[in-house]
Order: structure tokens, then sequence, then C-alpha cells
């Protein structure tokens, strides 16, 4: 992985140094905190409903060892016990103080992270696929050039005052695990008929209010070029963005307003002026920052069986085993949705275990992913049974991938200042309710996903079932969405209509999956069934 | 009634103008009336609060019980942890948020 050079520690050191006069200057009232807001945002700092909360980025998702004892140590110290893994592969922790904020930042720069640009307008947490460097499918590493874009917006000028927050993934697998065209900027590195390596682009996607799918942009731009071609995307917007309307300033809706036409005749014009200027990254710095992402020294002839006798271990190995590309190695999930738990958390003492596995196991590497789970990349398969063994022991051995329970959820009302309605509890219900493993293999994959609020960072939009609260009238209320997607296949999820209270959602959400079960043909998947028969089978079961 | 809430400035929990100063506990909390925006100006001018805001409430023989589910989840703790809220030894107290 990416190792801080001089300059990279430099800066973040210089950065918490900054922070700590800051926080020293609103707490001794030199600063309001209409001043202060923006400056505690830059990192990663809100203010929530029970304290601050601090948002650490993982840039690309991807960490080490030493990195999750490091967070284990921060949520000991100075949380309470815990952190949360974000649908950004980011860490939140929820019970901050503003005067220890600068010590955290101070801690997580000894081993090479930070908080910067993870909240306010700026060039958000770049993600990545989570299986990078270790997928099967996959044509290359993306993180080389996901890191080479973290570098050159990091700091930069222009994009430190956005209209508003803008989202980039790089994928290089036709399987988008990454949510890819709900982002602003979405890149998914191709090969042309020449072998040469370059982009599909994507822009203008996003959740939210107003959710949009990214267009296609680019068939394919040469890989070199992608650095022109981001700035002249982010010129345009920056030109014509609605910096008076809040609810209009993503990109997404200028391409909309624009049209995708027009939008990429101005991007296309605007990137011939940044060709000329030459700011692209030099090969020199590609092989440079490729160069840490070198695959480690895997082993030559190992078995490729596993020993699949125990059955619970057989069933672990089928929900969260992935392939490697690797011969004798297999990706590893690690579920944070354990049944009635809270979809993202993690204790202190689990993240030391998934620690130790991570260097002992996985050549020292971890992935967060969208999902809120966890991944280790790169396990010998013979290892596998012990790292289950392991895994189960800390309470971490579920086998729910991608099924039922595997629900994505927001931390909604029962931590963020901006919700409507709680996230949580309906997700730890629907969790209780179809608990029973046959039957959530038996459904198969549905993916579940919840938000508290129009923000959608639950990804409701993207969800096979979507759940939106609402607030009406002051009391929680869920809207029911169906027919989502945020993988290769991707839609928008539809409303079925009115909404719920929260044991309603719950039995909405069954009545659904049943009618689903009724009507599938073999080998379909839910989100099969209902782009076949569409949505009224599923109204009439919902709301009879 | 009408009551007032806020963050601490340094730690940011939750609190709740009593009338003479902050408390943690909203049974704590007094009516300001008509006069909450002078109160959080003065406060916030203070430091003593940080995003200060006025709150409809429901006068209880237990207290004040803010009318938004936001506010009483503000108050107790996050529903879903209870172990972390200001009553982790009483298994009914989320019944008042809810």
């Amino acid at each position: 992985m990416y190792k801080y050079d001089q300059y990279d520690q430099a800066m973040v050191d210089a950065r918490v140094e900054e922070f700590r006069d800051q926080t020293r200057r609103r707490i001794a009232g030199d600063m309001n905190d209409d001043q202060f807001k923006p400056l505690r945002l830059k990192n990663g700092l809100y203010l929530q409903l029970h304290a601050y909360m601090l948002r650490v980025a993982i840039p690309y998702g991807t960490l080490n060892s030493q990195q999750m004892r490091k967070l284990a140590d921060i949520a000991r110290k100075y949380d309470r016990g815990y952190g949360h893994f974000t649908t950004r592969q980011n860490l939140q922790y929820n019970w901050i103080k503003l005067e220890e904020a600068p010590d955290i930042l101070a801690e997580l720069a000894t081993v090479e992270m930070h908080a910067i640009q993870t909240s306010g307008e700026s060039i958000r947490n770049i993600s990545a696929d989570q299986y990078a460097g270790a997928a099967a499918d996959e044509i290359c590493d993306p993180r080389p050039w996901a890191e080479l874009l973290r570098q050159a917006t990091t700091f930069h000028p222009e994009f430190s005052y956005l209209p508003r927050k803008f989202k980039i993934a790089v994928i290089s697998a036709k399987t988008d695990r990454a949510a890819l065209r709900w982002h602003d900027c979405a890149l998914r590195i191709v090969r042309n008929e020449a072998g040469e390596e370059g982009f599909e682009v994507y822009a203008g996607g996003g959740m939210g209010r107003t959710p949009f799918i990214a267009y296609p942009i680019r068939d394919f731009l040469p890989a070199k070029q992608i650095f022109s071609y981001l700035q002249a995307i982010l010129r345009v917007w920056n030109l014509h963005a609605r910096r008076d309307n809040i609810h209009k300033q993503r990109m997404k809706i200028l391409v909309h307003e624009l049209g995708e036409e027009e939008f990429r005749r101005q991007v296309e014009e605007e990137f011939q002026n940044f060709l000329a200027l030459g700011t692209d990254f030099p090969q020199a710095e590609y092989d440079r920052i490729a160069a840490y992402f070198t695959p480690p020294p895997f082993e030559t002839g190992l078995s490729e069986e596993i020993d699949r006798s125990d059955p619970d271990f057989a069933l672990w190995v089928d929900r969260q085993v992935a392939p490697h590309k690797a011969p004798g190695y297999a990706i590893a999930n690690i579920s944070l949705k354990p049944i009635g738990g809270i979809g993202g958390d993690i204790t202190a003492d689990q993240m030391d275990v998934v620690a130790d596995l991570a260097e002992r196991y996985s050549f020292d590497d971890l992935r967060a992913t969208h999902v809120q789970n966890l991944v280790l990349p790169h396990v010998r398969k013979a290892d596998l049974y012990t790292v289950w063994q392991v895994l189960r022991e800390a309470g971490l051995a579920d086998a729910n991938l991608d099924l039922v329970t595997d629900v994505i959820a927001c931390p909604g009302l029962d931590y963020c200042s901006l919700a409507n309605a709680r996230s949580i509890p309906v997700a730890q219900e629907i969790q209780r309710r179809f608990a029973d493993m046959d039957r959530q293999l038996d459904i198969g994959e549905l993916k579940i996903k919840i938000s508290g609020c129009i923000n959608a960072c639950g990804h409701h939009h993207a969800g096979h079932i979507g759940i939106l609260g609402v607030d009406r009238k002051g009391t929680e209320n869920y809207q029911l969405l169906l027919g989502g997607s945020g993988a290769e296949d991707t839609s928008q999820a539809k409303i079925t209509g009115p909404g719920f209270d929260e044991a309603g959602i719950v039995d909405a959400v069954e009545r659904t999956v049943e009618r689903y079960r009724d009507l599938r043909e073999p080998g379909e998947r839910f989100l099969d069934t209902y782009r076949r028969v569409g949505l009224d089978p599923f109204k009439e079961a919902i709301y009879g | 009634m009408r009551i007032l809430t806020g963050n601490d400035l340094k730690t940011g929990a939750v609190i709740w103008w009593t009338g003479q100063d902050w408390s943690l506990h909203v049974e704590d909390a007094s009516d300001v009336g008509d006069h909450g925006e002078a109160v959080l100006a003065r406060e916030d001018g203070a430091r003593r609060v940080n995003g200060g805001y006025i709150v409809d409430a429901e006068a209880t023989p237990k207290g004040p019980r803010p009318a938004h589910i936001k506010d009483r989840i503000r108050a107790l703790g996050p529903t879903v942890r209870p172990d972390l809220t200001l009553k982790p030894a009483d298994p009914t107290a989320g019944d008042w948020v809810i």
C-alpha cells in the first residue's frame, strides 16, 4: 500500500497543528461557530446528536494492521470502545470531545491517516473496489490511479471550495463492487482493442434528494490523460454550478440540466485546454506510485483444496469467500452485520482481532467496503479455517454477505443530526425477521439499504429493497422502494406507495420477499424477478 | 412549555438550560417562555453552549418531555445502545423516547 513520503507527512502534521490552533482559538472565544464550523468540517469533525463525530479517511478502503490497531486505540482512549464503518469505506467515531480532536488527529498522523476532506465542499475520499489487487476478474489494480488522483486533488486550490461535495470511484472489473455509477465521477479501467489501458468515464451520478445514475461521457480515455479530463469535468461544474441553491449545487444537477451531450461537449473543450497545459501525471510518477501496490509475494504451488467437513465453516466459505487471482489464495469477507447488531459497528477488541488476522494471514492488508463490511484480501485457502475460527471467537463469522440480513443502514436518528427517522432499529428488526439461515439462503441475493433521511447515506436508491425514513408530522415514517442496484446493472429504486410506521415497514418488506418467492423462476434473484414482472404484483402484496 | 438545548462547546455533550446553568439532564430543564432567544444569545456569546436552540416540550411529573423524537433521543442517548444512554441501568428508559 502507499507509504507517506516526507512531503505527505509534513503536510498532515502541519494540518494537525493548524487545527490544534483553530480549536484553541474557538474554545478561547476568538472564533464563533460560524467561523469555526467550516474549519472543523475540513478536518472531518461534525457535531452530531450526542457529541462531535470524527470521520477518518480510509483511502480507497485500504488499511494495514498498524492503522487498524491505532483505530482501536483511539476508540478506547477517546471514544466509547467502538467505531462505525461507513458507506464510503471510512470510519466514524461518535463520541468525540472537541478539546481532544487535535490529539486524535495527531495520533492518526503517526500511522499515516487523517480526516482531511471527509466532509465539506471538497473531493471526498476516493472509493474503489474492495477486492482491488486481489480480484480474479480485474484488469489491473485500480488503486495507483486512485492514489494519484488523491494526491493531485488534495489541497488543490481549485477544488478546495467546490460548489458542493464531489465523489469519485475507481474500479477495474466488470463486476461493480463500488456502486460506481452513483458517483459524481465514475472511472472504470478498461483496455482497448490495441491492449492499451484507459478509462470508461461516467459523470453526474449521485443519490440524495435528487438521484441520478452517472451518464457515460467517454468510452475510452487514455489512462495517462485522466487528470486533464478530471480537471475539465470539475472546471465545467465549477463554472456553471448553482452556488445560489443548496439543492442544485451537486454536479449531477448540472449534468441533468445542461444535458448529457452539452455537458460532454463542454468537458471535451476544456479537456483540450488542460491537455495543452501538460498537467497529466508523468510516467515516472505513475511508476513510483504503482510500485507501492506491487502484489505481495504470493507463494506458488499451494493447494486449491478447502476442507469443508465442518458444515458451519463450509457455509461461511460459500457466502464470504471470493475468488482470488493468485492460485491457492482467496478473498475473505468479514461480516459486520450480526443478527440484531448495528451494521458497520466494530468494537476496539474486534478491530485488534482483525488487525492480527490481516498481519498474520493477509500480507498485512485489510479493506473496508461500502457495504459496511471488511475484507482480508489475500488469504491462503489452507488458512481459511483458522481465520474463520478466530473470527467466530470474536463474533465476526456471520455468513450473510449479500443476503437479506446484510443490510446497509446509515446511523439515522440514533446518531445523526440530519436524520428524520431511525434506520438501525429497522435494520435490526429485518435481520431478526429473516434470521433463519435456511430462509436467507432460499431467498438468495437481496440487498436492503436503509436511509434515515433524503441525503441517502444508506443508499436506499440503490437497494433491491430500499427504505427511506421521513418525518411525518413529528413521527417516524418509512417509504418502501424496490428495484434499485448499485452493481454493474445499476438502477434507481422506485417508491411503492404510501409509507409505513416502524413495525409496518418490516411487515411490508416481508410481504415483498414472500411475493418474490411466489413469483420467481428458477435462478432468478429478487432483482431479476422484479425487473421481469414490474412493480404492480409487489404493490398488490404490500398494500393488498 | 419551551426549553433550551444545545451542545457543550468543549465536549459536545447534549445540555439543557436549567434557568441558571446548563445540565446534562432534560429533567432539569426549565420553561424559558418567550426569553429563549435572549438566553441563547447570551450563553452562546459566553461560549457556554454551541448550536443552541429552542425546543417545544410537554411538562410531565417526571420533568419536561421534548415534543420531537429527535430531541428525546438527544436527551437520553441512542435507542440502539441503551448501555451508552444516560440511564443504562433502567431497561424501560427507552419507552420515554418512543
